[in-house]
């Protein structure tokens, strides 16, 4: 009985602090946005021609390496870096270390967006390297790795904590029960529509790095993982009881009530994920899948 | 060592789909990739998949279309495989959960892309790649197949026969990036290359910064020709500034090209006056280079690409991830003004021979996706022709891979397929610079009928000697010379070619050669080397630009991607022949072999290519 009056107030507070996670969600977005278009206006006032010489940008960029003497103490390095309109951190970055210093390391790949290798610690904030324009950042610019793991070497840090979370939620599609040959499993526009988000997630580990729950406790799956796992259990090609089974997988321990709706890998995600929302919108359905059958 | 029965390299759409193959035939297989999987650059494919999946479509009004769209440089029996197999593997991914666009009914969504006689681009969003990869990964995941990520293969093991089709491979050499560690994994019945493209051969390109074509370069210096490899496709739609892709897919919804005159010159100036915009990638590139040089450009640079008309909803219902891509890396709103589009580097038509199960002259060697030339592509790849190819070849090679008995194949490889040699004047010499340079027959090779292990811990052998003389000795950075060798292919081996800018291209690649052979590394760290892996990559780079440059400059002919200002016309007496370029003793072998152009139930006839 009391087990079922505490759901009931779970429930309920779950319900509240979505409306709340809500708003807050949609003002943060408003922000960011009449940021840029300011940002974008400074950039127009301030890219006439300036009289003499060539814009330049400062990077203080952390350096660690562990085998290396001189780099095992971690350390600031400073590079200069000439500047143009349209420039990233991760061009700076390129730049730093294919004229300065060679052995300067940092993930990158698509330099698109895509491939979630270059999320890194910039001015205080979790950004990807390239996503970020230098123009819509303070001078000198600090490039840290992610904070809370492990540093591999300069600003490449050991991912596989994040992997193996993502692998607990059985990251999957699991029906068996699919249609012979050249038939598809018929999906609502609806329906994809409601994962679409969700199914955006390039593994890049920013909103993990944000979390403080998860910086203090090792076990929490963590944003990604959960909305990896939401991705799959509001997908309506699985069947309901495979439904079932992802939402006890969330609903442990270290699952979804550890959130405390902090917003903060909401606001870092690059790829605009709400993932706040998304955790709270599965502690709802755990709610009412406990209730269910009771 | 590692051992085990299939080792994949490359974790991309292909690489993944074979891995998967692989492990359904039941053999023990492992990934090897140079990045996390799902960090591959199919993850930056946006369009969609080509399968024939509705009424009043059919896999031979594919295959004509790809035929066509290859200016008939094709293979019939590859392109009929691919358009066959192509809805079934593209349903499979549905089945494997992937969130495809749909229509109102829960259908897969298709829609209309260049060259193509019917909408049959299957999609998901503008972010088609991104899904796909994602979905093979995960069932990576769910069948517990083993992924060495991070692990860079810096050569292959193959026995030292002077005969590249006696050779037999057995397995390869990797350095495992977070430890410094140089490690041999054995393959006990076949390697499959998957490596990607080399488009980092160009400072102007689509493709990723891992896109430098290792696999290529391995499978060529063990003795795999490349084929086709002047056929380089640039994708009329890139953004200026960072060569970020806007898919073609914006086109297929009614996306509308202009100049600086405000004409919608894919009609107006007549370059394509049926298909205009959705003509195929080569006419629509070249048309807006030819508007850029007569001044009708913007800033000499690029024209416009206008979708405002397709209505909010429509787009960020079909292109939303193209808004994103302009806004971010343009500071352009395209839901409020064009983008600016010009061309771009941006797929390797050619790649190493295989033939339709992906299998190489070398025994034990398949190879499959970007990296390979099954010859699906001919002079012009087919917007959405790619991600089919992965699934399709990837599937195939895998499979093959596994079992090691080969059913018989309809392409022929390897140099008993040369029908005519090659004959071109280079003004410098080609291939290996210097002398001393031991790795000559197979590099990387070993022992002549030795075991497989010990083949393989020769070329782990040889593989820490290369590495400790790079790291050891005092020298030039790599950066320079790939800065310079992409400065030179974008420069000279362009949409636009001419003798000139050819001969200039192996005069500067030839240049990067001998720089290289004084390459250093001057970081000390075994710990994530990456100073390390790019200067491998670099050379890498070398041996590709050569070969491309070389094929470029002896097809004296137009067709497809490949224009020369000499030779306006498209030569099939004299040109209905794949290129192939082999590393002989050291140096490239140009040689040629037939096209194939008789499918299962028809022959194709080459026709004009007008669209
Ligand atoms: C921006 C863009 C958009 C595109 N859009 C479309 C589209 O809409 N439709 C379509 O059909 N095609 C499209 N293409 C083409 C298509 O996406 C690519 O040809 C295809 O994804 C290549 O896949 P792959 O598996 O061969 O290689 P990749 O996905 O590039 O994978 C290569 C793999 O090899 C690994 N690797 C490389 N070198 C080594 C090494 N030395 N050691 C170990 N591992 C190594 C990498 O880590 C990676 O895992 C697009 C391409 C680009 C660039
Ligand atoms: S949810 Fe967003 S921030 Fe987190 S890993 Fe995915 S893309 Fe990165
Ligand atoms: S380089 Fe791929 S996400 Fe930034």
């Amino acid at each position: 009985m009391s087990t079922q009056i505490q759901k009931q107030e779970e429930e309920q507070a779950a319900d509240e602090a979505d409306a709340e996670a809500q708003s807050a969600q949609q003002q943060r977005r408003m922000e960011r946005k009449r940021d840029r278009a300011e940002s974008t206006e400074r950039q127009r006032e301030e890219s006439a021609p300036r009289f003499g010489g060539r814009e330049t940008r400062t990077l203080k960029v952390f350096r660690y390496d562990p085998e290396v003497e001189g780099k095992m103490e971690p350390r600031f390095d400073e590079f200069t870096v000439p500047f143009r309109q349209g420039m990233t951190v991760l061009d700076a970055l390129m730049y730093s270390r294919d004229h300065y210093d060679s052995s300067l390391t940092f993930r990158h790949s698509c330099r698109q967006a895509i491939c979630g290798s270059d999320a890194l610690f910039i001015n205080g904030r979790q950004r990807l390297g390239c996503k970020t324009q230098l123009s819509d950042l303070a001078d000198p610019v600090r490039i840290e790795p992610l904070p809370h793991q492990e540093v591999v070497k300069d600003l490449v840090v050991d991912m596989q904590h994040f992997y193996d979370q993502m692998d607990a939620v059985e990251p999957y599609f699991q029906s068996e029960d699919v249609p012979d040959g050249l038939e598809e499993q018929r999906q609502t526009r609806e329906n994809r529509e409601k994962i679409k988000m969700s199914t955006r997630c390039i593994w890049c580990g920013a909103c993990m790095s944000s979390c403080n729950i998860a910086a203090g406790n090792n076990e929490y799956l963590g944003p990604a993982a959960i909305n990896k796992a939401y991705r799959f259990a509001m997908d309506d090609r699985e069947e309901e009881e495979l439904k079932q089974h992802r939402l006890e997988i969330l609903e442990q321990e270290q699952g979804v009530w550890r959130c405390q709706t902090q917003f903060s890998c909401t606001e870092v995600c690059p790829k605009d994920i709400p993932l706040t929302e998304h955790i709270q919108e599965l502690k709802r359905e755990a709610v009412k899948n406990n209730l269910k059958f009771w | 060592m590692h051992e085990h029965d299939v080792i994949v390299v490359g974790a991309g759409g292909a690489g993944l789909r074979a891995a998967i193959a692989a492990q359904e035939e039941g053999a023990d297989v492992a990934l090897v990739s140079k990045l996390h999987p799902v960090r591959s650059h199919t993850g930056a494919a946006e369009g969609g998949i080509n399968a024939a999946l509705r009424d009043g479509d059919s896999w031979e009004d594919h295959a004509y279309d790809t035929m066509k769209g290859s200016d008939f440089l094709g293979d019939a029996p590859a392109i009929e495989t691919l358009c066959q197999d192509s809805p079934e593997e593209t349903m499979q991914l549905e089945h494997w959960g992937m969130a495809f666009s749909r229509d109102d009914d829960g259908r897969v969504s298709q829609r209309p892309f260049g060259g193509l006689s019917f909408p049959r681009t299957t999609y998901a969003g503008a972010e088609t790649g991104h899904h796909l990869l994602h979905t093979m990964y995960e069932q990576v995941v769910k069948r517990g197949i083993r992924v060495y990520d991070e692990h860079y293969v810096m050569n292959l093991a193959v026995t030292d026969h002077d005969d590249p089709e006696d050779r037999e491979c057995y397995g390869c050499v990797a350095y495992d990036i977070k430890t410094g560690q140089i490690n041999g994994f054995v393959a006990n019945t076949g390697v499959v290359i998957a490596t990607g493209g080399p488009g980092q051969m160009y400072d102007h390109t689509t493709n990723a910064v891992a896109n430098t074509g290792d696999g290529a370069a391995m499978a060529y210096r063990a003795g795999v020709p490349l084929e086709d490899m002047e056929f380089v496709q640039f994708h009329p739609t890139t953004l200026p500034s960072t060569g970020v892709l806007i898919t073609e897919g914006v086109r297929g919804e009614g996306g509308i090209l202009y100049n600086s005159e405000g004409e919608r010159f894919m009609f107006e100036r007549g370059y394509a006056n049926n298909a205009g915009e959705l003509a195929s990638r080569d006419v629509v590139a070249r048309a807006e280079l030819t508007e850029v040089n007569a001044g009708r450009g913007f800033e000499d640079d690029y024209v416009l690409l206008d979708m405002r008309h397709l209505g909010e909803e429509r787009i960020i219902d079909r292109l939303e991830n193209i808004v994103h891509l302009s806004e971010d890396f343009e500071g352009v709103d395209p839901l409020k003004e064009p983008m600016r589009v010009k061309p771009g580097q941006h797929y390797e038509m050619g790649g190493i021979e295989t033939d339709e199960n992906g299998a190489t002259c070398i025994d034990g060697l398949f190879a499959a996706g970007e990296c390979a030339c099954v010859s699906v592509h001919g002079a012009n790849r087919l917007g959405g022709n790619a991600l089919p190819e992965l699934i399709v070849f990837g599937a195939r090679a895998g499979r093959h891979a596994a079992k090691r008995e080969r059913a018989e194949a309809k392409i022929e490889t390897g140099p008993s397929a040369k029908t005519e040699d090659g004959v071109v004047e280079s003004p410098v010499t080609l291939g290996e610079a210097g002398i001393g340079d031991e790795d000559v027959a197979a590099d990387g090779g070993a022992l002549l009928d030795a075991p497989a292990g010990e083949v393989v811990e020769r070329a782990v052998e040889r593989e820490r000697a290369r590495v400790e003389t790079l790291m050891e000795r005092d020298g030039v950075n790599h950066a320079e010379i790939r800065s310079d060798l992409q400065q030179s292919m974008t420069a000279n081996v362009n949409v636009f070619r001419n003798e000139d800018g050819l001969k200039q291209a192996l005069r500067d690649i030839r240049q990067a050669r001998e720089r290289y052979q004084n390459v250093a590394v001057s970081d000390p760290s075994r710990t994530f080397n990456t100073d390390l892996i790019h200067t491998i990559e670099t050379r890498n780079l070398i041996d590709l630009a050569e070969a491309l440059t070389l094929g470029a400059l002896a097809r004296n002919e137009f067709r497809g991607a490949h224009w020369r200002q000499e030779f306006q016309e498209r030569l099939d007496d004299e040109w209905l022949k794949h290129t192939m370029v082999a590393w002989n003793g050291g140096r490239p072998e140009l040689y040629y072999t037939d096209t194939i152009l008789e499918g299962e139930n028809k022959t194709y006839e080459p026709k004009e290519r007008s669209y």
